[in-house]
């Protein structure tokens, strides 16, 4: 009888597939998902393969998000997000980066960067362009472009490099069909910045073969050795670029999903109405709380970044010491060291690692193209936490060179 | 007072953290040379920036706790001394663990940790009220500490963050 009913519900789930939409059902599983059950089921892990801040939303901006709730500001805002939030963006990515936008029909606020991506994607994408990637990046910018109908281009970028994207290996994977390319810089996971004069050659081949240009900006405040060089701010980019960024990592608060997206009026315009007619608008209260964190905030990201940089001294210095290679990463909070001389693929040293050293990374292989070799570590962990991790990962890569 | 280099506030910033960390470490932290930093603690500890190493200890984790009283002392300034004298007069009992001078309504505020409330009662009527200048005493006894020092007692907040997040 048991057996039956099993049987019946295999049949069932079986039928059920063969209804799925082909794109979305031969999208593979995410490889951090995969290595994410595996991490979960054990024990006394230290984990460097959390993609989001250790601090905790400031208090303020918590308070002022709970004050909002009492005194009952629950309605749905305007479409593109409260006004009063769209000014203090306008003025936050004015004071910060040199970028100017009209808060009236140039700046969306949406749910998360994520968000924005898919929409400026959905709102471009003529099924069979082509968009090209920049890899290793961020998970979600292939999937992304598939469920929207478009072809997935990657461009590999190398150690040798410092991961920056060039302007020949970005030529060289033009086709007629070439409409967006999706900027990461500072790049999740390598930690590679794009400086204004790595910018200028990219900005011609744009120029040249009139592509749209995604750039995610979300650790544009987490740079280390210089300000960051906002896409958008280099002549001729602005009406070509759309700016995403958002309030996750720079003022830690990833769980509030609050992001946004800044591009010329006619963009932003097909992007709000996808947004209005899928999600209406972001959170109210997620949109207090980002409101407040640029109005009283500031200094506290400030403080935030300054001890990111303190730890990503320590781990760069832990890597040497190990004897592992690792260019220096000098945005966002990820280390992206060479494990290739150990002789092990990421996949197999990242599951020895967490098996045998107890220590929680990712495999750089689910970061795309060009991941192979390396391991993504992040450093937004605590100091006494990440010196534990890098004493057991020396004696893990000793041990492997010894024996 | 003086102007403290940027590195010297550093190195108090980090020590204040967490005060085991080693030169070596602080250095990697700063990216400056080690030698660098153990010049600055030299010379921290010389001018009594740094006054002592020492825990932060919850004590009413332990069972023998003890009580702590805040107590606010109203006194008649010295001529010629003001308040130093007296204060000094009452914080080298060494069951006294802080002394500030008050604006406002009273003059000092004294903490006084003792075994039970039955000592640092004693203490009151016995030490601090029969000093001369001391005017009136209103003893505040400690209930529970939350925080102290910028340290939360609590145990909460605990990382809650996914073991593996893109």
């Amino acid at each position: 009888m048991i057996v039956n009913e099993e049987t019946k519900k295999q049949q069932n789930s079986k039928s059920m597939q063969s209804y799925l939409a082909p794109l979305v059902r031969d999208i593979p599983p995410s490889g951090i998902r995969r290595f994410f059950d595996l991490a979960e089921g054990s024990k006394d892990i230290i984990t460097l393969g959390v993609g989001e801040p250790d601090f905790t939303t400031p208090w303020h901006v918590r308070e002022a998000c709970v004050y909002s709730l009492e005194r009952g500001r629950t309605a749905y805002t305007s479409n593109a997000g409260m006004i009063e939030l769209r000014e203090a963006i306008a003025q936050y990515l004015y004071d910060s980066f040199q970028v100017s936008y009209q808060p009236s029909n140039q700046i969306l606020v949406t749910v998360g960067g994520s968000e924005a991506i898919d929409l400026a994607l959905r709102a471009l994408i003529v099924p069979g362009d082509e968009i090209l990637i920049p890899e290793p990046c961020y998970v979600s910018y292939s999937p992304i472009t598939s469920i929207g109908g478009g072809v997935p281009v990657g461009i590999e970028t190398f150690a040798e490099n410092d991961f920056k994207l060039t302007a020949e290996a970005l030529e060289a994977k033009i086709t007629p069909k070439s409409k967006v390319l999706i900027l990461c810089y500072p790049s999740n996971p390598t930690g590679a910045i794009m400086t204004y004069e790595d910018w200028l050659p990219i900005a011609k081949v744009v120029e040249k073969h009139d592509l749209i240009v995604i750039s995610d900006e979300i650790y544009a405040e987490l740079t280390y050795t210089q300000k960051h060089v906002s896409f958008a701010s280099i002549p001729g980019m602005m009406d070509r670029t759309v700016l995403v960024s958002g309030f996750s990592k720079a003022f830690a608060m990833t769980g509030w999903r609050m992001g946004y997206a800044c591009a010329h009026p006619d963009l932003i315009a097909a992007m709000l109405k996808i947004h209005q007619y899928t999600v209406m608008c972001a959170p109210v209260m997620g949109q207090v709380a980002a409101l407040e964190a640029l109005t009283n905030g500031l200094e506290e990201k400030d403080r935030m970044i300054e001890s990111y940089n303190q730890r990503r001294r320590l781990i760069v210095q832990g890597f040497v010491d190990i004897g592992l290679p690792c260019h220096e990463p000098q945005g966002a909070f990820y280390a992206f060291p060479s494990i290739a001389e150990t002789g092990l693929s990421s996949d197999e040293f990242a599951q020895r690692l967490l098996m045998e050293a107890k220590v929680a990374a990712v495999p750089g292989t689910a970061f795309g193209q060009g991941g192979e070799g390396f391991l993504r570590c992040s450093y937004a962990t605590s100091v006494a936490q990440l010196t534990e991790a890098l004493e057991r990962i020396g004696e893990f890569v000793h041990k492997l060179k010894t024996s | 007072m003086k102007q403290l280099t940027d590195l010297k506030l550093k190195v108090l910033d980090l020590l204040n953290e967490d005060a085991r960390r080693s030169p070596a470490l602080l250095a990697t932290l700063i990216g400056v040379e080690e030698e660098a930093v153990k010049e600055a603690i030299a010379e921290l500890e010389q001018d009594h920036v740094i006054v002592k190493y020492a825990a932060v200890v919850n004590w009413s984790k332990i069972e023998d706790e003890t009580v702590t009283a805040l107590i606010e002392v109203q006194i008649t300034p010295e001529r010629g001394r003001g308040f130093e004298g007296i204060a000094e007069r009452i914080y080298l009992y060494p069951q006294v663990k802080s002394v500030y001078l008050m604006s406002g309504a009273y003059d000092l505020l004294v903490e006084v940790e003792g075994r039970n409330l039955r000592e640092v009662a004693n203490f009151v009527s016995e030490k601090l009220s029969p000093i001369d200048s001391v005017l009136s005493t209103k003893t505040n006894f400690i209930l529970k500490k939350y925080k102290q020092d910028g340290i939360i007692f609590d145990d909460r907040e605990e990382d809650n963050r996914l073991m593996i997040s893109p």
